[in-house]
């Protein structure tokens, strides 16, 4: 019963550190289906983190925190939109931007306003978004494997935790299945054919490019104010780049997006339940080398070692109307 | 008239367009400052006096300004042969394993020696560091940016691994090698001025800034004056003509982020052999980041670069000199300074081209028109 339970605890965490990563890729995934590079994820996770951890902490409300969280890396979307759809400019480097602004920015408003080195002051239980319990997951809970399941694996996350799972299948719905996801994914693959259709190239591109900052708000918001109690410098660590990753390992498609986000999300729970133990025949496992499997599979990937990965065919290139 | 009709004089381009975007960047950051309730004015003066107005100040700056030389260089040359490599900052990193094996591996043998090693040791590790993203670009048409992205994050975990489990000293809790004997150090500039019998203010410059500027001479020889540096720049221009040339674009492309790569790994000479004198986590600290934004504004000119690298150097130092003054100031302030330059400088240079290009294109008229 012992390992089960075990088990049981690393795929909750799994689910855990699963949904920062999901909400990024998903983000990433509106933006570069229509064309627009986006390595700022990290960086509008970053400051979404800080601005709902600080007005969670001001306005005593963590739908307070969502909201400025998501205003502010939408902010942040259009900043990178602004740059590179009106303005042209090089889709990377205009990323890299937004990540260093996003690094500078957030802990030195942080410092200055709250005084404590860079962090957000802690959040109290009501100001944050709480685990749920699912009804009727203590009735089960004494139930062997199914009801474990239930009452400790899919019950008692947070609500940001079941709404991002939803957006799985609502992403695919959005692209696949309406008319704007259609010219979200035709701008995308040959923009010159969908102006010519009369859809509005750089119009379509805002869009998810906005789409993106409140995917990457809902990713940042999550960080501070449901998975722990407050925002701390550079709290993303990376995380923006394992979910681009993920994205490009799912070959920019919506489910299996929520797959890799949970495989990497999985060796991140195990690489954190292993560090220290040895296991048999293997011994201690470097923390550091879990730690890179996900970039590793990823260059594998795009190696063609495993399956073809192929971008958005119109993605980094900035449109121009006329020839 | 559409944007691309203004074209500029090329003084322009090269020095009003720089200027220009760097203002505005100044001017946002400015802006930021007033909102934390600072005088920018006086921020300013602090930042400069901090910068230039001691000897200490200068070499400082300069000992910075050697590391955004080094990573300006290694982004532009890949640049010139179209290749975005954002993977510099990860190949710095492993480069300073190469100075680390110099250092401690070699020690027995005499001070110049160890120095040519760790020369050779950066630029090879580096080198290497960057040879697998630039293969896959070139043999199986892997996205570049996203595999160098990955290799940082690859040489991050790498490194920790090494220093936890075999660099560190037993016994030891930082991981961080041992100290590098003195004589396996990079001398510093004021020791060499020593030898001379003259003076020098204290600093950590040391005599990678000169290997940092004859890096920079050699590139511009290379770039612009060789075979290779040609065949590298028309791969930039037009991957097509350089096939249709019969260039070796396979080839090339390797090359070029294999050169990248190493003058990235110089990067190690400056900080761990130059100042830290150990191999220490993250000592390469997001310089090859920035070295976009020093590529970037220096117009990827051996010459612009030198003079970005000065301006983002004094920054660091002035940076640091008003987080000292200014309790409610940090050091983050210069990070998002640089975010901002970046943001200016690189993604949003086309913003003010055509307006500037209509200023140029009203003046040129008048003055025709006087002139008949």
């Amino acid at each position: 019963m012992e390992s089960l339970d075990t088990i049981a605890q690393v795929l909750a965490s799994t689910i855990r550190l699963t949904i920062p990563l999901l909400f990024a890729c998903l983000a990433g995934l509106y933006s570069e289906r229509s064309g627009v590079f986006d390595i700022g994820l990290e960086g509008k996770m970053l400051v979404a983190a800080f601005a709902a951890g600080a007005a969670a902490a001001v306005g005593h409300s963590p739908w307070l925190g969502l909201l400025a969280g998501v205003g502010t890396s939408v902010a942040f979307a259009l900043l990178h939109g602004f740059a590179v759809i009106t303005h042209r400019g090089d889709q990377i480097v205009s990323g890299v931007a937004v990540n260093i602004i996003a690094l500078g920015l957030s802990a030195q408003l942080g410092s200055t306003w709250f005084g404590l080195g860079g962090q957000t002051p802690q959040l109290q239980p009501e100001e944050r978004f709480l685990p749920l319990t699912l009804p009727g997951a203590d009735a089960v809970a004494g139930v062997p494997v199914l009801g474990q399941i239930y009452s400790q694996i899919l019950s008692g996350h947070s609500i940001l935790v079941y709404f991002a799972f939803a957006m799985v299948p609502l992403t695919w719905w959005v692209l696949f299945r309406t008319r704007f996801g259609l010219r979200l994914r035709a701008v995308g693959e040959n923009p010159a054919a969908a102006d010519t259709a009369g859809v509005s190239v750089n119009g379509m591109r805002y869009a998810a490019v906005v789409c993106c900052g409140v995917l990457c708000g809902f990713a940042g918001t999550y960080l501070s104010i449901a998975q722990s109690a407050g925002f701390s410098r550079s709290m993303t660590a990376g995380k923006g780049f394992i979910a681009l990753a993920a994205l490009v390992f799912a070959k920019w498609q919506p489910v299996p997006a929520m797959w890799a986000c949970l495989l990497f999300g999985f060796l991140d729970a195990v690489a954190i339940r292993l560090q220290g133990t040895a296991l048999p025949a293997v011994g201690i496992l470097p923390v550091q080398l879990m730690q890179a499997v996900p970039y590793i599979l990823t260059v594998a990937l795009l190696a063609g070692f495993i399956g073809r990965a192929t971008p958005p065919k119109a993605g980094g290139v900035p449109y121009v109307k006329e020839r | 008239m559409s944007a691309r009709a203004a074209e500029l004089p090329w003084w322009a381009d090269a020095l009003v367009m720089p200027v220009l975007n760097l203002a505005l960047a100044f001017l946002v950051s400015g802006g930021v400052l007033l909102a934390l309730g600072e005088d920018p004015i006086e921020c300013v003066q602090i930042m400069f006096n901090g910068a230039f107005s001691s000897g200490s100040g200068i070499g400082y700056t300069l000992f910075y300004a050697t590391n955004f030389i080094f990573t300006g260089l290694a982004f532009a040359v890949a640049f010139h042969a179209g290749l975005f490599n954002i993977g510099v900052e990860g190949q710095a990193y492993i480069a300073g394993l190469g100075v680390a094996l110099a250092s401690l591996y070699f020690e027995f043998l005499p001070a110049p020696v160890i120095i040519l090693l760790a020369i050779v040791f950066s630029a090879a590790f580096g080198a290497a560091w960057a040879f697998i993203p630039a293969y896959l670009q070139a043999k199986r048409g892997s996205h570049l940016v996203i595999t160098t992205i990955m290799f940082n994050f690859i040489a991050t975990a790498l490194m920790a691994f090494l220093l936890v489990n075999f660099l560190k000293p037993d016994g030891d809790m930082a991981p961080e090698t041992r100290t590098f004997a003195e004589h396996a150090r990079m001398p510093l500039l004021q020791d060499v001025f020593g030898w001379f019998g003259l003076t020098m203010a204290q600093s950590p410059l040391n005599l990678s800034f000169v290997w940092a500027l004859i890096c920079a001479a050699a590139v511009s020889l290379l770039v612009w004056r060789t075979r290779l540096g040609y065949e590298l720049r028309t791969l930039g221009a037009s991957p097509d003509a350089a096939v249709y040339a019969g260039m070796p674009v396979t080839r090339l492309t390797v090359i070029a982020l294999m050169i990248s790569g190493a003058l990235g790994g110089f990067l190690a000479l400056n900080e761990v052999m130059g100042s830290q004198n150990r191999l220490t986590l993250e000592f390469s600290g997001g310089y090859g980041f920035v070295g976009i934004a020093v590529a970037l504004m220096g117009r990827s000119r051996s010459i612009g670069i030198i003079l970005a690298a000065i301006l983002f150097g004094a920054l660091y130092q002035g940076g640091a000199e008003l987080a000292f003054d200014k309790p409610n100031i940090t050091r983050d302030m210069v990070v998002l300074v640089q975010g901002l330059v970046i943001l200016m400088a690189g993604a949003l240079e086309h913003m003010l081209r055509p307006t500037v290009g209509r200023l140029f294109a009203g003046c040129s008229t008048t003055a025709t028109a006087q002139e008949a």
